[in-house]
């Protein structure tokens, strides 16, 4: 079917920037290889949590960033500008409401994803590592949302971080020299806040976004797994298979051959 | 791909020498904190593994056996020639670049860490709670003050002070109990009425008679006796206390420590003193091997 000239003047000027980047960085047929890959003919809504997840710690970062537009980790006035961007600033309280209810979202969800790893057995061969980048991503939530509790400079956030990092002095031997990192000092002062408004913003999340570069490349990778009672398995094919692993892992869509039932 | 195979540079003989080279760093690293000589001894040991270890890979090459296997194109002197060179240059821009890197991470490190671990920021502030005729005889009082009046609330503490007459040596006794549980550092609370007309403010500082027959934290339901000994609750010591002195006819609040048990009541009682440890750390019994190192900044 002859296209008319005008539609392919069109179709030239619309995928010149495209092909332009593509020729010069390749950055297309990457995106095309995150983004349009197999996957089983049976997942489900379950399979979506791990991108929920992510799009929560989004959500999380997004909101954190214009929080710290406003925000001032000094004792003297932390909780005054916490104050400040709920009363005052617009739009202030529902950006912090975001970043408030959005820490428990994203904590909920690491586990519901979690839970779905474990139940739909995707954590097996050859996803383990995925499964470990995975653990140390819930730790590391779990350290953001340690962190942030502080912040809001309240007595809830005070007593609980004291209570918090006590607990990290009672274990054996390193205990104490922990607490003492996390606080600066032997009681929690201005040392503190800075410490963890820093941790907060910088550390902990640089490492979860590292991680979860690492956590999404191995999916991709790896590709999605069939849920346990699918009839199919998918990813892409191994690239090299020796004669006693011959059918592990197949095309998707190829239907299972004998003692290759995974 | 065959020709790409043959590129690989062989794998180096094992050799101990990493081994002398991660005890020197970790020798350093002790230095750093406990002493200048270790750190000295663990910076040659560190140099002379290191240096054992780069001749080891740069000098003696191992057999190339693991990269025979498949007919050489090249001849074997080619080949060695041209993996030497290209190993060297790794090693060169491994090495080279480690060592920027140590030289910027090192001190970042350092200085992120160790402030905590050499007692920096930790130093004890004395707090004058006014003229001892404000402290009846036998009956505990709630001073509450800043630590830092500059830092602010943050820096609120609580102490209840006993005055026990004195002594049989004829000393001035009283008994100075740090308010924060040593489950997990709430406030303990007196469990008593608060005689608030009695109310007053000595230099910043808020005195309130309490008949205090016992303390109790509402966290976790730490109990203590009247003299800071754990009664009931997941408390493993007794109240921690503060150092007094008596100047100018003011009591002195100075440095604070960690106590065992108390024997004994008032003027008569004798305190097991420690240390100032954290909250939930065990200063006495079996469980003290636990924690074998005085938090930094305590001993001071």
């Amino acid at each position: 079917m002859a296209k008319s000239t005008r539609r392919q003047q069109l179709e030239a000027v619309a995928l010149y920037p495209v092909d332009w980047l593509e020729e010069r960085s390749g950055l297309v047929g990457y995106t095309k290889w995150f983004l349009f890959r197999k996957v089983p003919h049976d997942i489900s809504w379950a399979q979506t949590l791990g991108a929920a997840t992510l799009t929560a710690f989004i959500v999380q970062a997004v909101t954190g960033v214009v929080l710290a537009f406003y925000y001032k980790p000094d004792p003297a006035s932390a909780y005054a500008s916490v104050q400040n961007i709920t009363e005052e600033v617009t739009l202030g309280w529902l950006v912090r409401g975001m970043h408030k209810w959005g820490a428990s979202v994203f904590i909920i969800l690491m586990f519901f994803h979690m839970a779905r790893t474990f139940l739909f057995g995707a954590y097996k061969y050859p996803r383990e590592l995925n499964w470990i980048i995975g653990v140390l991503l819930l730790a590391l939530g779990m350290l953001e949302g340690f962190t942030g509790y502080l912040l809001p400079w309240d007595n809830t956030a005070y007593w609980a971080t004291v209570v918090g990092i006590n607990l990290n002095a009672t274990a054996p031997f390193a205990g104490p020299f922990l607490a003492q990192f996390l606080q600066g000092g032997l009681d929690i002062g201005p040392d503190t806040l800075a410490k963890f408004y820093a941790l907060h913003m910088l550390l902990i999340p640089g490492a979860i976004m590292a991680l979860i570069g690492l956590h999404l490349y191995l999916v991709v990778r790896l590709g999605v797994t069939s849920p346990p009672w699918s009839s199919s398995s998918a990813g892409r094919p191994r690239p090299e298979t020796d004669g006693s692993r011959q059918g592990l892992i197949r095309e998707p869509g190829t239907p299972a051959s004998d003692g290759g039932q995974e | 791909m065959s020709e790409r195979e043959q590129h690989t540079p062989p794998l180096p003989a094992p050799s101990l020498w990493p081994i002398g080279f991660a005890i020197g760093i970790a020798c350093v690293l002790v230095g750093l904190v406990v002493s200048t000589a270790a750190l000295v001894i663990g910076l040659v040991v560190t140099l002379v593994f290191g240096g054992l270890w780069v001749r080891d890979l740069a000098g003696k090459r191992p057999p190339a056996v693991a990269a025979a296997p498949k007919p050489a194109m090249a001849t074997e002197a080619d080949l060695n020639a041209t993996t030497d060179r290209a190993t060297f240059l790794s090693l060169a821009t491994v090495g080279v670049g480690g060592l920027i890197g140590a030289g910027v991470t090192l001190p970042a490190l350092g200085f992120g860490v160790l402030p905590s671990f050499v007692g920096d920021r930790v130093e004890t502030k004395e707090v004058d709670l006014g003229p001892i005729s404000n402290f009846p005889e036998g009956q505990y009082v709630i001073a509450t003050y800043l630590e830092d009046p500059d830092l602010g609330e943050v820096t609120r503490r609580t102490a209840f002070v006993r005055n026990n007459g004195r002594t049989e040596a004829g000393e001035p006794s009283f008994t100075t109990i740090f308010s924060r549980c040593v489950h997990l550092g709430c406030p303990v609370q007196p469990n008593g009425p608060i005689d608030e007309e009695a109310r007053q403010e000595v230099n910043g500082v808020e005195l309130r008679p309490v008949l205090a027959a016992s303390f109790g934290c509402p966290c976790h339901g730490g109990l203590y006796d009247s003299e800071g000994n754990r009664n009931a609750g997941p408390p493993v010591r007794s109240l921690d206390r503060y150092e007094f002195s008596i100047r100018n006819g003011n009591l002195i609040l100075g440095r604070l420590f960690s106590v065992g048990d108390v024997d004994g009541t008032g003027a008569k009682a004798r305190i097991s003193k420690y240390y100032r440890a954290y909250p939930g750390v065990h200063v006495d019994g079996i469980e003290k091997w636990l924690y074998p190192i005085p938090t930094p900044g305590s001993t001071s």
